[in-house]
């Protein structure tokens, strides 16, 4: 996907948000072609709708322009992109070596929202209501992070 | 028919861009965004298995990693706004209170 390399690349950060769009997008469209209809319709709605809404809201808030080169980064690229180029050429070593390449079909999976549903609700319900309850504190808690300081005075002083 | 390693090697990969990003860049938010990055890459994974072993749970999983996902980009951004706040930068090199 050239989108993934696209984000590295740029240098603005809406740039990276709009190609890190594209990626979602023709993720989405991977799953599709997978059978799995469900996912890939949370793929769009959540991925592309929700978190790079939040993402581009905050780069527009924080009036985020072009990053500048410094020294640290400099040090993380010498090191990191031979270390991770040595764990990719490991990682495709043992995927086209081991792997039997067995093939997955077309649309193989019976990616039904109702057998989901299912799955999700009997066999899967405990954890499904505990990320609920951790979507409730996450969201109280980037409440309270993004919210200004309270000023220290608040009503009538009992000393003034 | 495609072959299951194809899947694999396109989320390796996308997992790989993830961690390059996440070492490269500078900026906050593009950190974070490798970080979604490599959270599709194990998504896309995880889908090509469940398709491969026909098992749905494989896509459950998704599912809560997508929500836990959300959770963590809400609190992360809030996180960034309040070191900008606090700081006036996006950079991580000059986010260094807690260094001797």
């Amino acid at each position: 996907m050239a989108g993934a390399v696209n984000l590295l690349v740029q240098s603005h950060p809406i740039n990276s948000a709009l190609s890190l769009i594209a990626v979602m997008a023709s993720l989405a469209a991977e799953y599709l072609l997978l059978g799995a209809e469900f996912v890939a319709a949370v793929q769009v709605i959540v991925y592309a709708g929700a978190i790079m809404v939040l993402f581009v809201i905050t780069i527009m808030l924080l009036n985020a322009g072009k990053e500048e080169r410094t020294k640290g980064s400099r040090v993380a690229t010498l090191l990191g992109i031979p270390g991770v180029l040595i764990g990719a050429v490991l990682v495709a070593w043992t995927l086209l070596n081991r792997s039997n390449m067995q093939t997955v079909p077309i649309g193989a999976l019976k990616g039904d929202p109702s057998d989901i549903a299912r799955l999700l609700f009997r066999d899967f319900l405990l954890p499904f209501e505990v990320t609920s309850v951790l979507i409730l504190i996450a969201i109280m808690g980037a409440v309270v992070l993004a919210s200004r300081p309270e000023p220290v005075a608040r009503g009538p002083r009992k000393d003034a | 028919m495609v072959p299951l390693s194809y899947y694999l090697l396109l989320s390796g990969i996308l997992f790989v861009c993830g961690v390059l990003g996440f070492l490269i860049k500078r900026n906050i938010i593009t950190i974070f965004m490798s970080i979604e990055l490599m959270l599709n890459g194990v998504n896309l994974s995880f889908v090509a298995f469940a398709a491969h072993w026909h098992a749905l749970s494989g896509q459950v999983f998704v599912f809560f990693v997508m929500v836990v996902a959300a959770a963590e980009a809400a609190v992360g951004l809030a996180i960034i706004i309040a070191v900008y706040r606090t700081r006036e930068t996006l950079n991580v090199d000059q986010v260094n209170l807690l260094k001797l």
